[in-house]
C-alpha cells in the first residue's frame, strides 16, 4: 500500500510538473519545473530499489543537466528568451496524436509480449549491491560493459576538448 | 561498544508487537519519529554552531563576543531568531515570485538531505543505502540549483553576478571533493557509510593513518569542503564589499534564515563527512593497548563522532577568520589548475597503494 501511495504521489508530481514545463512562458520557470520532473523520476527509481540509478539521475539530470541549461539561458539575452508563444495548427496536433498512440501502442505492445511486468513482479524488493555493478561497469565478460564505458569515456573527453578548442580565443599576434 | 540499534529496535517491537500494529503503520510512524529526530537535531546544531562562530571569531579577533544576553551570551542566538521571525516578508517587484519562494527551500532540502547520511553512532545512520557517498554528492547537487534560482529571482544584478560565482565555484569545488571521496572509497572497498566507519575501527585504522595518498585526500577535502559550503577564504558568492549580501540579498525573515542555516549546516555536513570518512566517524581512539582500547570503547560513538566533527568545524573556523577572501579568478584557478589534477594524481597513487601494499 506504501508503495501505490507514494507512486501517485510521485506520478502527480511528475505529471503536474511536466504539463507547467511546456506551458509556463517564463523560461527559468520552465527549467525549475522539469527540475522537478527529474526528481520525480529518481524518486520512482528509489521505489523500484534502484539506488544507485536514482542517485545517478540525480547528479546527473538535476545537478548536470538543469545547471548546465540555466548557464546557457544565463549566456543568451534576456530578451530573447521571454515570453515565447507558440501557435499550434491543427495538423500539427493530429501529427502529434498520431506520433503519441504509436508510441503508446509499441509500449504496450512491448509490456504484454515480452512479459516484463510478470517478471519484475517474481523478483524480490532488493537492492543490487554496489559491487555488483560496479564489476558489471568495467568488466569484460559475458553482460559486462566496458566497451561501452570506454568509448562513452572517450566520447566525453572528445567533447569536452572540442569545447575547450571553441570557446578559446586565439591571442592576436 | 554502544550499539543505538538497541533503541530503535526497542521502538520497532514496542510498535509491532505491543501496540500490534501492521507493517504499514509500524514504518510510517517510524519515518515521522526519525524525520522529527533529523530536524530537531538539525535546529540544535545550528544554534550550537552560530554561538560558536560568534564566540570563535571574537576570540580570533581579540574581542569577547556577544554578552549581554543571558550568561556568557548563550541565549543570543535565541533573541537572533526571534528578530527574524518577526521581520516583515516582503514580495520583490517585477521578480519571479515562484522562483524567490521556491529557492530556499531547495537550499534547506539539499542540506537536510546530506546531514541526515551522516553515521552518528554503530547503529544510528538514517540514510545508509549501499550507494551512500555517491548519493551524498548527488544530493548536494541541488544546493546549487537553488542558490541560483535565489539569485535569479531576485531581480537585483548584484544577485545574480553573486548566484553566478557561487554556482561556478560550488560545480568546480565537487570535482575535487568527489575524487577525495573516491579515493576513500578506494581504500575501504564501499560506498556505504555504515561500512566505511567500520572498516576503520580498530587500533591504527583510521583512514588517515592507512595510507599517505589518505592525508593528502583529507587535506584536499577540507579546502574543498571549505569552498562548496561558500565558507572562509571562499565567501566571495557573498562578499559584502562589492556584493552587498550575495544571493540573499533579497531575503527578509525565515527566507534569509534558511540561507544561514544550511550554511552552517552545510560546514557541519563537511566537518561530519571528514570526520567519518577520514578520522574513523564513530570509531574510537585505538592504539592496540588492551586496557587502553577498552576504556575508550566505554565511551559511546556518538560522542567520538560530534568530537571529531567539532574539531574540524573549528579548524575550517579559524581558517575562514584568518584568512583574507580570494578573487573569483583565484579561487577557479587553485581548483582547476592545482587541486583538481593533484587529486587524480592522488587518485591513481592511491589505486597503486592497493594493489601493491
Amino acid at each position: 500500500m506504501a508503495n501505490i501511495i507514494m507512486f501517485c504521489i510521485l506520478a502527480v508530481v511528475i505529471l503536474g510538473s511536466a504539463v507547467m514545463c511546456v506551458t509556463t512562458k517564463r523560461i527559468m520557470r520552465a527549467a525549475t519545473f522539469l527540475l522537478f520532473v527529474l526528481f520525480g523520476i529518481a524518486g520512482i527509481y528509489f521505489l523500484l530499489d534502484y539506488t544507485f540509478l536514482g542517485a545517478a539521475q540525480i547528479s546527473v539530470y538535476a545537478g548536470g543537466i538543469t545547471m548546465l541549461y540555466i548557464f546557457a539561458i544565463q549566456l543568451v539575452s534576456k530578451r530573447t528568451l521571454q515570453g515565447l508563444v507558440e501557435r499550434l495548427k491543427g495538423s500539427r496536433v493530429v501529427v502529434g496524436a498520431l506520433a503519441t498512440l504509436a508510441g503508446l501502442v509499441t509500449v504496450v505492445a512491448v509490456l504484454l509480449k515480452n512479459q516484463f511486468i510478470n517478471a519484475a513482479l517474481g523478483t524480490s524488493d532488493t537492492e543490487v549491491p554496489m559491487e555488483q555493478i560496479g564489476k558489471a561497469l568495467v568488466g569484460s565478460g559475458k553482460y559486462e560493459y566496458v566497451l561501452p564505458f570506454e568509448f562513452i569515456s572517450l566520447f566525453l573527453l572528445a567533447c569536452i576538448v572540442g569545447g575547450i578548442m571553441m570557446a578559446r580565443k586565439e591571442e592576436e599576434k | 561498544m554502544f550499539d543505538f540499534s538497541i533503541v530503535t529496535s526497542f521502538v520497532d517491537n514496542l510498535l509491532r508487537q505491543t501496540l500490534g500494529l501492521g507493517d504499514f503503520w509500524t514504518i510510517l510512524i517510524e519515518c515521522v519519529l526519525v524525520g522529527l529526530g533529523i530536524l530537531v537535531g538539525y535546529a540544535l546544531l545550528a544554534i550550537v554552531l552560530i554561538f560558536m562562530e560568534r564566540k570563535v571569531c571574537a576570540y580570533f579577533q581579540c574581542r569577547i563576543g556577544p554578552m549581554r544576553v543571558g550568561p556568557w551570551g548563550i541565549f543570543q542566538v535565541f533573541a537572533d531568531v526571534l528578530k527574524m521571525l518577526i521581520k516583515e516578508i516582503f514580495a520583490i517587484d517585477k521578480a519571479d515570485l515562484l522562483l524567490y519562494y521556491v529557492a530556499p527551500f531547495l537550499v534547506i532540502i539539499a542540506s537536510v538531505g546530506t546531514f541526515s547520511f551522516l553515521p552518528w553512532n554503530k547503529g544510528m545512520s538514517v540514510l545508509d543505502f549501499n550507494v551512500g557517498i555517491f548519493m551524498i554528492t548527488a544530493i548536494s547537487s541541488i544546493g546549487v540549483v537553488g542558490i541560483f534560482m535565489a539569485g535569479w529571482g531576485s531581480n537585483n544584478k548584484y544577485s545574480v553576478v553573486s548566484a553566478m560565482r557561487g554556482a561556478v565555484q560550488m560545480i568546480s569545488y565537487e570535482m575535487s571533493l568527489g575524487l577525495c571521496l573516491i579515493c576513500a572509497v578506494i581504500l575501504t572497498g564501499t560506498m556505504q557509510m555504515s561500512g566505511i566507519v567500520d572498516a576503520q575501527t580498530g587500533p591504527w585504522k583510521w583512514l588517515i593513518f592507512q595510507s599517505p595518498t589518505a592525508i593528502i585526500a583529507f587535506l584536499v577535502f577540507l579546502v574543498s569542503g571549505n569552498a562548496e559550503a561558500n565558507r572562509g577564504p571562499f565567501d566571495l558568492a557573498e562578499a559584502e564589499s562589492e556584493l552587498t549580501a550575495g544571493y540573499h540579498t533579497e531575503y527578509s525573515g525565515m527566507g534569509f534564515g534558511f540561507y544561514y542555516l544550511a550554511e552552517y549546516l552545510n560546514l557541519f555536513v563537511i566537518s561530519g563527512l571528514a570526520s567519518a570518512v577520514f578520522l574513523g566517524g564513530w570509531a574510537p581512539v585505538n592504539i592496540g593497548l588492551d586496557a587502553f582500547d577498552h576504556v575508550m570503547n566505554l565511551i559511546p560513538g556518538i560522542f567520538w563522532f560530534l568530537g571529531k566533527s567539532f574539531l574540524v568545524v573549528w579548524i575550517l573556523m579559524w581558517v575562514r577568520w584568518t584568512f583574507p577572501r580570494l578573487r573569483i579568478d583565484q579561487i577557479l584557478k587553485l581548483e582547476w589548475k592545482y587541486l583538481m589534477p593533484l587529486m587524480l594524481l592522488v587518485l591513481i597513487l592511491t589505486t597503486a597503494w592497493v594493489a601493491l601494499v
